[in-house]
């Protein structure tokens, strides 16, 4: 305190000391994956002394199975919160690209890697629809993706006469993501290791290139972003088209885990993906966030589910926790932005 | 227009002559109109190399407009700009950007979450060398970082010691120090900046006053746009005073007081009752 002599109140102010808390703060206003990474820690501990078989290789290989799919999407979904926007079209998209790809694949005898190009394009073109009247109209994001969750969801119904297509009739490629391995005792799938591979390129693209300092300029102050030369429009239309993308390719990854296309799978996808996002420390506010956190936010979900019922608790204290935790995490975000010098 | 926008600024001794050359930046007869709100009628500004123009004026008077039809972010109706003695025109502000001119908005336009060097260089970035940067796109943050740390120091900034840290963190001083070297990094011909010390205290003031004296210093011509008389009179070489929409005459600190710089700009009195010393 006595290094250097404070000659204004401001630069005593500066000086003044840190509570523990505001220490905190700090460090989780530097590191945000912090929070995530200490809840996921916990609830492992916690869960396994609750049911030992918990840990075990087996059960610990289900969660990732189970949270690949929420996994991946929940990276298209972060890449939307983080321009402070969100995605309610998310299950919708990945429906109507999977029943697209999957019944031209059947019907028309489309090959497999074909079919999966189809489902790209078509998340793809969905989600640059959902760019273009966020861009255009100028509609907030809530409004067009809740009106193009319907549309989209309607659509793929339609198409697929709400009839699912079983796996054994579709071109084997399309069900490889299903494939297990065994790393060491786990058994890990082919989608898994694909999910950790979007989640690596994603993060490469946010933290170290040009167009990822722009995602977050524009989530954190669009007119600043504005001002400083950045094409706001087309950044907010990149990140819709790639989120598309993401769900089009998920829907390879499900079709994989559920063994069918089916037009009634992951009717919940908006919000547990809203829930690994936000939970993993990225703000509903914008600029602020990672994709780190949210692969953490999807494993804490993965880990309550299959925590809870190893210790024979009604499913539904793992539908209560999660919204709790989610309100802490939006609690924490609100608090760490509060942090000054 | 009235005669007093022709009449040629008086200039301190040094700057003497600046009737004479030819101005970096000079706009003549800028018409803006909102509806029937006439923002600028008639507007003609001059400025000329290595000086610091400050724009003064009432709520109101057009300072504000005037600054955006010269920075791209509106487009006057009727009128011209010369940079360089060529005419321009400025569609948006990425337009007077390209072109040279840089402007420090009141509100900093800065991404709080992002850190200094990443602000530094925000819709510029710099990408490595070779396929990182051409394949994959990734950014050369080393580079950004040392020439943010240059450009800092550049400018005299010695208090921002680490680039890597959030803006967000940053006093209102240290944001526009950065949003300034931001300006003066990229400005080749021109730094715009609109009321820089509105929201800062004495001694942060004193050091946006000190940049932009030093950006005089390296021979960047500044237009400063303030409310703020004593800072006005400090470091401007010459004073467009804006009126109503028109330009109500330009004085220099010498040849007016601030009592009389304010009487022009609040109609008291006008520049041909109060000539001052070396014009009259």
């Amino acid at each position: 305190m006595t290094a250097t002599t404070p000659t204004t109140a401001a630069q005593e102010f500066a000086l003044r000391r840190h509570s523990p808390l505001q220490r905190v703060q700090h460090v989780l206003h530097a590191h945000p994956a912090i929070s995530p990474f200490l809840v996921l820690v916990i609830s492992f501990v916690v869960f396994a002394t609750l049911n030992p078989r918990f840990a075990s290789p087996n059960s610990l290989s289900l969660v990732l199975q189970q949270v690949a799919v929420i996994g991946a999407l929940a990276v298209g979904q972060t890449l939307i919160i983080l321009t402070a926007g969100i995605d309610l079209s998310v299950g919708a998209i990945t429906i109507l690209a999977m029943m697209l790809g999957a019944k031209i694949a059947v019907g028309q005898g489309l090959p497999g890697l074909l079919a999966i190009g189809l489902a790209v394009v078509v998340g793809a073109a969905a989600g640059a629809l959902n760019g273009g009247l966020v861009t255009r109209l100028k509609l907030p994001p809530f409004i067009v993706t809740l009106g193009t969750l319907s549309v989209f969801t309607a659509v793929g119904l339609l198409y697929s006469e709400g009839r699912s297509v079983q796996g054994t009739d579709l071109p084997a490629v399309l069900s490889w993501t299903g494939e297990t391995f065994p790393v060491g005792r786990f058994r890990i799938t082919v989608g898994v290791i694909m999910v950790l591979l979007l989640y690596l390129a994603v993060g490469f693209a946010l933290a170290k290139t040009a167009w990822g300092r722009h995602v977050y300029a524009v989530g954190d102050d669009k007119e600043a972003a504005r001002l400083a030369g950045i094409r706001v429009d087309r950044v907010l239309l990149s990140v819709y088209l790639v989120a598309g993308a993401i769900y089009g390719l998920t829907a390879w990854i499900l079709i994989g885990r559920a063994g069918a296309a089916s037009p009634n799978a992951i009717t919940d996808a908006n919000l547990e993906s809203i829930t690994a996002v936000v939970i993993g420390g990225t703000s509903l506010f914008g600029g602020r966030g990672a994709v780190l956190g949210t692969l953490l936010g999807a494993l804490i979900v993965g880990f309550f589910r299959s925590g809870l019922s190893l210790a024979g608790v009604d499913d539904q204290y793992r539908v209560l926790a999660v919204g709790v935790l989610v309100i802490l995490a939006v609690a924490v975000d609100q608090w760490i932005r509060k942090v000054r010098s | 227009m009235t005669a007093t926008t022709t009449q040629t600024p008086a200039g301190r001794p040094g700057s003497a002559d600046s009737g004479q050359r030819m101005p970096v930046l000079s706009a003549r007869g800028l018409v803006k109109t909102f509806g029937k709100v006439v923002g600028l009628d008639g507007v003609d500004l001059n400025l000329y190399p290595g000086e610091v123009l400050a724009v003064i004026g009432d709520n109101g008077a057009g300072k504000s407009t005037l600054i955006k039809c010269l920075t791209g972010a509106l487009t006057p109706d009727a009128g011209e700009l010369f940079l360089e003695g060529r005419p321009v025109q400025f569609k948006r502000p990425q337009d007077a950007r390209d072109a040279g001119i840089e402007t420090v908005y009141q509100t900093l336009a800065v991404a709080p979450a992002l850190d200094i060097a990443s602000n530094l260089f925000l819709g510029r970035e710099k990408r490595r060398r070779g396929v990182l940067g051409s394949v994959f796109r990734m950014l050369d943050q080393k580079g950004m970082r040392r020439d943010a740390e240059q450009a800092l120091a550049e400018l005299g900034i010695g208090t921002l010691q680490n680039v890597a840290q959030a803006v967000e963190t940053l006093s209102g001083g240290q944001r526009q120090a950065v949003a300034v070297a931001r300006a003066a990094a990229f400005g080749s011909k021109v730094i715009v900046l609109d009321e820089p010390t509105a929201a800062l205290g004495v001694k942060e003031s004193n050091q946006v006053l000190r940049m932009i004296e030093e950006l005089r210093t390296r021979g960047l011509p500044v237009i400063l746009i303030s409310h703020n008389m004593p800072h006005v009179f400090e470091v401007a070489d010459r004073i467009h005073i804006q009126r109503l929409g028109r330009c109500a005459g330009v004085v220099t600190p010498a040849s007016h007081t601030m009592p009389e710089a304010v009487a022009i700009m609040t109609g008291a009195t006008t520049l041909e009752e109060t000539p001052g010393r070396q014009a009259g």
